[in-house]
């Protein structure tokens, strides 16, 4: 037994050694490292360019550049129209208690897509949206099921009519619209930064320098980041395994599975600040008085209704309640939706942003 | 001490005898020990020329055969005893380390059940919880007495004491978070359950301490049944030798028996069989303590805290709703992590199954297999209405009253605490069987030794005798 616990020892000390060993040669070689995967020079790795690739894409979508594969802005869609078409028909032809609108929604986004289970009930500014297209198809903004659905099941979700349409914080993308067909915009979204009200952290900019950053893996935060990072903030990007952060602070705290387990470590103290798009920003907030979005949203993305690739009068109908949603300024029913969910967090608006169409369809 | 000389003189060429006629040898380099030696070995050689110096040769030989015989048999057999003695006591702790594992999964099991029950706790629920983490608490303290400082056991166990009051306090903020409806909570849940069941978490570490002492306690039940060859060899040496005494004494003299002689085989056969019946007995006794009891005990306690991590992460399919997505990016977390769960349990159950050496074991483990087999149906039924977005269905499917997850959950509890109490009482008993054949080996050696030993220069001093 002594003879075992000696051994011990002996092999503790062994093994203290080798740690220091790593440790000193992790804070020699680390940064080096990260510089090295941090420039976007000629001798960048392939990663690299898959997520400059990916960070272009959604520049594209905030520039409202054309998509390559259509020719046209993503966030352009069919003119609105509230005649009806094969795909509406079929749904009015649904009998009994099937004579509903099944719509694939978020049951965690507090404020946006929400099942409260207090009431049981789904509740935000996406399913305010919902209801008024239900109204629309159904005559009855009650004929409606909610389904929860993830963030990938939302497109083979639609292709293999599980749902008739997606309400769910979707940004239109050049991507999704090989999956799925957009309604016009209807709200704008960008990547934002949430800090505590406190926190020397000014918004996207150099306060954000050494300063931990917490992000949903595989989010379009990290992916920002991952661009060049030019604030010199800590993060870490897991779907890739690269980022940039001293030993110290640990890439389980930097990287999470989803947006809200940031601010557990933000209020654990764990992290110095999250960057997630301002709507879901918007919810963390409304949970923690003491934390606050920090300046302007540095991404511009639009959020769609989506529906199956082809169903084309589904998408001209939604593009119709749109138009009547977004009308009356402060009186819209867009504008009261805000109001009631958003406008806390987010503050005052400009009003939704101006839909696009596609010409001559 | 008397070892090296004695082994360099039997390397070495036999030594010319000391004849008068002969010159004298010539000295060796080591001459002063050497010298020593052989001048005993020649009054040896001299005594052994008359018969009565032969004799007290016999007599010594046999007792110190018969005395060193039963010092070993005395000292392997008190060695066995005191190994037989740890294996009762290591068992106690090793259900104490079983019951803390159990204690810090049923606590998680309980947070999450709480939590889902909304914003106001069951008290039933809150006050298993409380109760579990005083009696994890208990527990702790009372591990921290029976592991030998400084080794790995008490490194988990600080690991454990230190983490405990930190998942406490995250499990205090999701209800904080839970009581005023923010989703927050959930997420603080997740959290508490990843630093108590995630891999650097606390029930690792309490799986690991029940590992470790359970191996002790294999290697401690190993050493009690490894047979006490030196004693059982020696033993049989004396009786050859006290046999070839008696045939030499039988052929010098015509006396069929030496009184002496012959008491002295007696009690050194009786050492013999003591030796051979206790050692037997108390393997008997151990082995059927880690066939009946520890191995079942084994699979048992697995199962049990398997059912505990199956019944938390159906609670959080139900409170992460699909936030968490398991690595294929679509499936639930929560949703793998029960079917991973719920799989191991019964694979666990199908062991014990096999295990199981009576009609008293097997029943409630037969008992839990029904009720796992139940309770996967009821969650797949919850699982269906979650996906319909039909949460108040679902959690009426999982934690409502009448046939649900919950109540099959408590069945699976239920029958495996019946068979794990069934098997620790076999364990104990058989221990303490097997502890209790060893029990006076020792003693019993040590006496009948010398009283052999006595008898047998008793014996060869009556032949002695004769002589004067």
């Amino acid at each position: 037994m002594g003879h075992a616990s000696g051994r011990l020892r002996g092999w503790g000390g062994v093994t203290a050694m080798g740690a220091a060993c790593a440790v000193t040669a992790a804070l020699t070689l680390v940064p080096l490292s990260h510089h090295g995967t941090g420039s976007a020079g000629p001798s960048a790795a392939p990663p690299v360019h898959r997520v400059e690739a990916a960070a272009r894409e959604t520049a594209d979508a905030g520039a409202e550049a054309d998509c390559p594969s259509t020719g046209r802005p993503a966030e352009a869609s069919l003119p609105p129209s509230s005649g009806s078409g094969p795909t509406i028909d079929k749904m009015l032809r649904r009998e009994g208690d099937a004579r509903k609108l099944i719509v694939g929604v978020d049951q965690n986004s507090y404020r946006w897509g929400y099942l409260n289970p207090a009431t049981d009930a789904f509740e935000g500014f996406d399913i305010d949206l919902a209801h008024a297209i239900a109204k629309s198809v159904f005559g009855d903004a009650n004929a409606i099921t909610f389904r929860p659905v993830s963030t990938k099941e939302r497109t083979t979700e639609l292709a293999n009519g599980s749902v008739d349409i997606v309400v769910r914080t979707m940004t239109i993308s050049c991507d999704r619209l090989k999956e799925a067909e957009f309604s016009t915009a209807y709200f704008t979204a960008g990547q934002q930064v949430l800090a505590p009200r406190s926190s020397t952290i000014t918004g996207y900019n150099r306060t954000l320098a050494h300063k931990r950053v917490c992000t949903a893996t595989g989010s379009t935060g990290v992916q920002e980041l991952e661009k060049d990072n030019p604030y010199g903030a800590y993060f870490w990007d897991a779907s890739r395994n690269v980022g940039h952060n001293p030993d110290h602070v640990d890439v389980d705290d930097l990287s999470v599975p989803n947006q809200l387990d940031c601010l557990v470590r933000l209020q654990l103290g764990l992290v110095d600040a999250v960057i997630t798009d301002n709507a879901l920003a918007a919810a963390q907030a409304a949970q923690d008085p003491a934390v606050e979005l920090k300046g302007e949203p540095f991404t511009t993305e639009y959020y769609g209704v989506a529906a199956r690739r082809g169903a084309d009068d589904l998408v001209a109908r939604i593009n119709y309640v749109l138009e009547q949603y977004r009308s009356g300024g402060a009186d819209s029913a867009w504008q009261k939706s805000y109001d009631k969910w958003l406008k806390a967090e987010l503050g005052p608006t400009t009003g939704p942003p101006a839909p696009r169409y596609l010409p001559g369809a | 001490m008397t070892h090296p000389p004695h082994v360099r003189e039997t390397r070495s060429p036999a030594p010319v005898p000391a004849r008068p006629q002969g010159p004298p040898p010539v000295p060796a380099p080591d001459e002063g020990r050497g010298k020593a030696w052989r001048e005993g070995a020649e009054r040896l050689r001299r005594a052994a020329r008359t018969e009565p110096g032969r004799l007290r040769l016999i007599g010594a030989a046999l007792a110190l055969a018969v005395v060193v015989f039963g010092a070993v048999t005395a000292w392997q057999g008190s060695d066995r005893y005191a190994s037989a003695d740890d294996v009762v006591g290591r068992g106690q702790t090793v259900k104490d380390t079983a019951d803390l594992y159990g204690a810090l999964a049923d606590a998680d099991t309980q947070a999450a059940t709480g939590f889902l029950a909304g914003p106001t706790e069951p008290s039933d629920v809150q006050s298993a919880y409380r109760g579990d983490i005083a009696r994890a608490a208990t527990l702790l303290s009372g591990l921290a007495e029976n592991v030998a400082p400084g080794s790995h056991s008490a490194a988990l166990i600080a690991r454990i004491n230190g983490r405990l009051p930190v998942y406490t306090g995250l499990i205090e903020r999701a209800r904080a978070a839970n009581r005023r409806d923010l989703p927050l909570g959930g997420a603080y849940l997740r959290y508490a359950n990843e630093r108590m069941a995630g891999t650097d978490g606390i029930l690792p570490a309490a799986e690991d301490l029940y590992t470790e002492q359970s191996a002790r306690l294999n290697a401690e039940s190993g050493s009690a049944r490894t047979w006490p060859r030196a004693a059982v060899a020696l033993g049989i040496l004396a009786l050859l030798l006290l046999a070839a005494a008696q045939y030499r004494n039988y052929r010098m003299t015509n006396r069929v028996f030496n009184r002496g002689m012959l008491s002295a085989t007696v009690a050194c056969t009786a050492v013999l069989l003591w030796l051979v019946a206790a050692q037997t007995a108390g393997d008997i006794g151990l082995h059927r303590a880690d066939r009946d009891g520890q191995q079942s005990l084994v699979v048992l306690n697995d199962a049990r805290v398997n059912a505990l991590k199956a019944r938390a992460d159906e609670n959080l399919t139900l409170i992460s709703r699909g936030s968490v997505v398991a690595a294929d990016g679509r499936t639930d977390l929560y949703e793998v992590d029960f079917g991973a769960k719920t799989a191991k349990l019964w694979a666990d159950l199908e062991g014990a199954r096999g295990l199981a050496d009576d009609a008293a074991g097997r029943t409630p483990v037969l008992a839990a297999i029904d009720a796992v087999a139940t309770w996967r149906e009821r969650h797949a039924a919850g699982s269906r209405a979650s996906a319909a977005g039909e949460f108040a269905r679902a959690r009426e499917e999982v934690n409502g009253r009448g046939q649900t997850s919950e109540q099959a959950f408590a069945r699976v509890n239920t029958a495996l605490a019946t068979a794990i109490a069934h098997e620790q009482d076999e364990f104990t008993a058989s221990a303490k069987n097997g502890r209790g054949a060893l029990a006076w080996l020792w003693l019993g050696a040590a006496v009948l030794a010398v009283l052999a030993a006595v008898s047998a220069i008793l014996g060869v001093g009556r032949r002695l005798s004769e002589y004067r």
